[in-house]
């Protein structure tokens, strides 16, 4: 599904990505993590072309990624900040998402399911975080298409959107879809998701299952696991 | 129409960027507010001076400042608040360069739609079409929409450029005042600094390098009262004032449009968000 190779990344003297090597494979959910910094958006911003690298090649579906745009027509992805433009109403937005795309969509069962009928006509900029949190979920999930990439999508969800989020989730796996998620809440990670991919200084620290991590740290717990990893490296 | 064929058009995105950009602008309280001023502008003018050209001429003393303050204001403003939006264009099946044309010509073109309305509106209601002052007006006009598109387009480059919102604000409107205010005076210092040898092609090509001398020269060679300007008004005259002269300074116009909106297309394609 995705296949990165080698990848480099600089920001000014700032090393973030250091010869990353990574291979997704079609269906499941795969979270992403590691400590601040340690490149995670910047992996799912490589992915997408927003950020260039300075080496190092990615595909997409057996696409290269450089310079391309179209085969993100095959990419759902929720950005961090859920921030649109302020004078456009929530149904116009929704409306230019489609018309940009031009895919089939089901808006309507998302907008039922997140209860966002009375805000259809109110103005973005009038809405609350939460709420622009699931009009960003909205505008994600309404195409169906083979990988969704969910950079914190719980930000600001109140607890009963938090477990449509995750049905929405799981029913987009057992389509057979890839998803790939970053989050710092590792209860919702633990909920989710297959694989964890960790991330540290640049390169992928661990991959593999959760059972698989909780063995290698030794922790019962996820939470610890995670933290073990983290200051286990710290150590090394 | 919903053939698939459509969504792999960048042109056909490019204008829907620009439709929802300028449909979100014309919305705002501030292109309302801009639109007002001309409007309430063109009527004062004309209620006070009784006379088209007379308020042609104040008009083109307002139009060459304030033109690029807003387009250099507006335009930094809204690059930097539609960062987040620019973001989820750019996870979308969009080439680069059609979502940064697209919101650029949607500033620019409400900017433009703004003025030439607000304008427009009195100056018709007074008479224009009847009048022998309409193609003075229309030269105002015109050089106002370029103006708009310059300046816009300046404001998008250093926006661009620079991710320090109170250090792109700055810069733009630096580089504003530097075309509006103190090119003149370092103009007119070297001229007196230079008094002794002959100047005039040094001057015209110096009015060249400033869209907004080259667009107050135009329309005061236009307007005919390049007696006052003396000498050198005389030079300027033979210039400007041809038909060849009108067609070097739109191109140059043209020029300082297409090159900076070149660089934004450029830069945004190489640049990581």
């Amino acid at each position: 599904m995705i296949h990165v190779e080698s990848l480099h990344k600089k920001f000014g003297k700032n090393v973030v990505l250091a010869g990353l090597e990574l291979n997704i494979d079609q269906g499941g959910i795969f979270a992403i993590l590691g400590p601040n910094g340690s490149g995670k958006t910047t992996l799912i911003k490589t992915v997408l072309g927003m950020v260039i690298p300075n080496k190092g090649a990615i595909t997409v579906m057996d696409s290269p990624v450089r310079n391309k745009w179209k085969y993100r027509q095959d990419i759902n992805y929720l950005p961090q900040i859920a921030n649109f433009p302020g004078n456009l109403k929530v149904k116009e937005l929704i409306a230019m998402i489609k018309d940009i795309r031009q895919k089939p969509s089901d808006e309507q069962k998302l907008i039922g399911l997140f209860g966002l009928e009375p805000f259809l006509d109110k103005k973005l900029s009038n809405l609350s975080g939460g709420t622009k949190q699931k009009v960003n979920i909205v505008l994600t999930f309404m195409f169906d298409s083979p990988l969704i990439i969910l950079d914190e999508p719980t930000n600001g969800l109140d607890p009963l959107s938090m477990i449509r989020l995750k049905e929405l989730i799981s029913e987009e796996k057992a389509k057979g879809k890839t998803i790939l998620i970053t989050s710092h809440i590792m209860q919702f990670v633990e909920e989710v998701s297959d694989h964890i991919v960790y991330l540290l200084e640049g390169k992928i620290y661990f991959k593999g299952s959760i059972a698989e991590l909780k063995t290698k740290t030794g922790q019962s717990n996820f939470e610890h696991a995670i933290a073990a990893i983290s200051t286990h490296s710290n150590h090394d | 129409m919903n053939t698939p064929l459509r969504q792999y058009q960048p042109t056909a995105t490019m204008i829907k960027i620009l439709k929802y950009s300028f449909y979100d602008l014309m919305r705002s309280r501030w292109s309302y507010v801009y639109f007002l001023f001309y409007l309430l502008l063109g009527f004062v003018l004309l209620f006070l001076n009784n006379e088209l050209s007379k308020a042609v001429i104040t008009l083109m003393n307002v139009i060459i400042v304030l033109v690029p303050l807003i387009g250099t204001i507006f335009g930094v403003m809204y690059f930097y608040n539609s960062k987040e939006f620019t973001e989820l264009l750019l996870a979308q099946p969009i080439k680069r360069s059609s979502i940064f044309l697209g919101q650029y010509f949607g500033v620019a073109g409400s900017l433009t739609v703004s003025l030439v309305l607000g304008l427009g509106i009195p100056f018709t209601l007074y008479g224009l079409f009847q009048s022998k002052a309409i193609w003075d007006f229309s030269l105002l006009l015109i050089t106002g929409a370029f103006l708009t598109l310059i300046f816009t387009a300046i404001a998008f480059n250093i926006a661009l450029s620079n991710e320090n919102k109170i250090k792109g604000f700055g810069y733009a409107v630096l580089a504003w005042l530097f075309l509006a205010v103190i090119y003149d005076g370092l103009f007119l210092m070297s001229l007196i600094v230079f008094e002794e040898y002959p100047l005039d092609n040094l001057s015209l090509l110096a009015t060249m390098f400033n869209p907004i001398d080259l667009s107050r020269t135009l329309i005061l060679l236009k307007l005919d009262i390049s007696a006052l300007l003396g000498y050198t008004g005389a030079i300027f005259k033979q210039f400007f004032g041809t038909n060849l002269g009108l067609f070097v300074s739109i191109i140059m116009l043209f020029l300082w449009t297409v090159i900076p909106v070149w660089r934004l297309s450029y830069v945004a394609k190489r640049k990581d968000f």
